[in-house]
């Protein structure tokens, strides 16, 4: 099993293999896509309260849940490389970032073209709002940190470490800001009901979410080979890759 | 050579940092200058509406002691990473987040405990309730040792750095959110007459949090700025 562990993660192999990967996910995240969006756009039934500015949730809530999961697999990956000093552990929590705050951007824009129409205001100082607000500084500033280390090697375990004290404080983060906001403003807000949801709504939802990932897993394949080669350009297979491709 | 105890050192490097700090008054003095300053711009900026002021106070206070502690970070680890006396600090044989720990308290108590000094002066300025003072100094002083002992992680990550300025505060700010949160919540919960016991022992908790987790990080941000 760790002999596993160490092929996969050794950078010429992981680059091979991370190439061979790409075509598939690629396909596979443009069917998911295609199908997830069908399915929210025109299959799903109109909401009764909401009309159908309600089909934003295709978008917004899985771009939510990936902005927390991406922060958890760079705590998770951070751990891994700062314990067994795996390089490629680092690249991944490294390359995950710009995707996670993307994600985050993303789930903000659509969190607030719903709220318009919802909530009559483009901004509200909802509690999951103003959290991933304060989860998108998180993202920049590891992002910003590791821009700012010239020492790409030193720079990947600051990052690390400022990821592991990040994952500790996001849950208390994210309930001071709810108690924060209830205790202001009380249950004005609408918010999902989550169980009542129905059932043509939910299966394209999920599919949305399925997609979100895959297309992550690509992304990250993506950013990890060119970190990848950047950081090993002075080792003898990056060379020999290189002369082979000139041939 | 005698093995000096872990409480020696730890005594004698507070005592250090709190001589070098009296040395340096002009540099003591500028987070508290600054703290008061940004409290005197709130009434210009918004109208000396006594009625608004006083709602705003506890909030003006926290913010501007958040942004005035934020400032004074950069002393803990600067001078001490520059002449290389931290890297002696690292070599000492007792655990460095121990060490981290003495270094943070000097800090907090040459720059935390001034602005806790000054705090019933700016509550009169801005017409907090009196009896609300002494609440606004108990979430002060369970408050900003946290914002030293997280600050002083994303210190010890940028001390390498040529101009950590404006990332220090993007790394810094976010950690204290909850802080802010749970002090100011206490004061306009106290200000309507409700109880506010909950929010201290959050603000206690988080304290103590801080003081147990945050010296290892810090110690392991320090081992690699130095490398």
């Amino acid at each position: 099993m760790m002999k596993f562990i160490h092929k996969t993660a050794s950078p010429p192999y992981f680059y091979k293999l991370a190439g061979l990967w790409q075509p598939w996910l690629a396909a596979i995240t443009v069917l998911l896509l295609l199908a997830g969006l069908y399915g929210g756009l025109i299959y799903a039934p109109t909401d009764y309260q909401q009309g159908e500015s309600y089909r934003i949730i295709y978008i917004h809530v899985p771009a939510a849940w990936m902005s927390l999961f991406i922060y958890v697999v760079m705590a998770v990956t951070a751990a891994i490389g700062l314990i067994w000093r795996i390089k490629l552990a680092e690249s991944v929590t490294v390359c995950s970032a710009p995707i996670g705050a993307g994600f985050t951007l993303l789930a903000l824009v659509t969190g607030s073209l719903w709220g318009k129409p919802m909530w009559g205001a483009w901004w509200v100082w909802d509690a999951r709002l103003t959290s991933e607000l304060i989860l998108l500084f998180l993202y920049a500033g590891v992002m910003s940190l590791y821009a700012a280390i010239s020492d790409k090697r030193v720079a990947g375990r600051a990052v690390a470490i400022l990821a592991l004290v990040g994952v500790v404080n996001i849950p208390i983060i994210h309930y001071s800001v709810e108690w924060w906001n209830t205790l202001h403003q009380g249950p004005t807000v609408t918010k999902f009901d989550k169980p009542s949801i129905d059932f043509r709504m939910l299966v394209p939802l999920l599919i949305m979410a399925l997609a979100f990932k895959v297309y992550y897993v690509w992304s990250l394949f993506m950013r990890l080979r060119v970190e990848l080669l950047d950081r090993e350009r002075n080792t003898q297979w990056v060379k020999s890759l290189l002369m082979d491709n000139k041939e | 050579m005698n093995q000096s105890s872990l409480i020696n050192v730890f005594v004698a490097l507070v005592k250090r940092d709190l001589l070098l700090a009296l040395r340096h008054r002009a540099e003591l003095f500028n987070p508290l200058m600054f703290f008061v300053l940004v409290v005197t711009l709130f009434p210009l900026g918004t109208g000396a509406d006594s009625k608004l002021l006083q709602t705003m106070a506890p909030g003006i206070i926290w913010v501007a002691a958040l942004l005035a502690a934020m400032l004074s970070l950069d002393a803990i680890f600067r001078s001490d990473f520059e002449d290389g006396s931290l890297e002696l600090l690292l070599l000492n044989p007792h655990p460095t987040s121990m060490l981290v720990l003495a270094k943070v308290f000097a800090h907090w108590l040459v720059t935390g405990l001034p602005l806790i000094i000054v705090a019933p002066l700016l509550a009169v300025f801005l017409g907090l309730d009196s009896s609300l003072t002494g609440l606004l100094l108990i979430t002060l002083l369970l408050g900003t040792p946290v914002l030293s002992l997280t600050g002083a992680v994303a210190i010890a990550l940028t001390v390498g750095l040529k101009r950590g300025g404006i990332l220090l505060s993007l790394l810094v700010l976010p950690f204290y959110v909850p802080v802010l949160i749970f002090s100011t919540n206490a004061i306009e919960m106290a200000a309507s007459g409700l109880p506010v016991m909950a929010q201290l022992w959050i603000l206690a908790s988080l304290l103590i949090l801080a003081i147990t987790l945050t010296p290892w990080p810090t110690a392991a941000a320090l081992k690699l700025s130095l490398s």
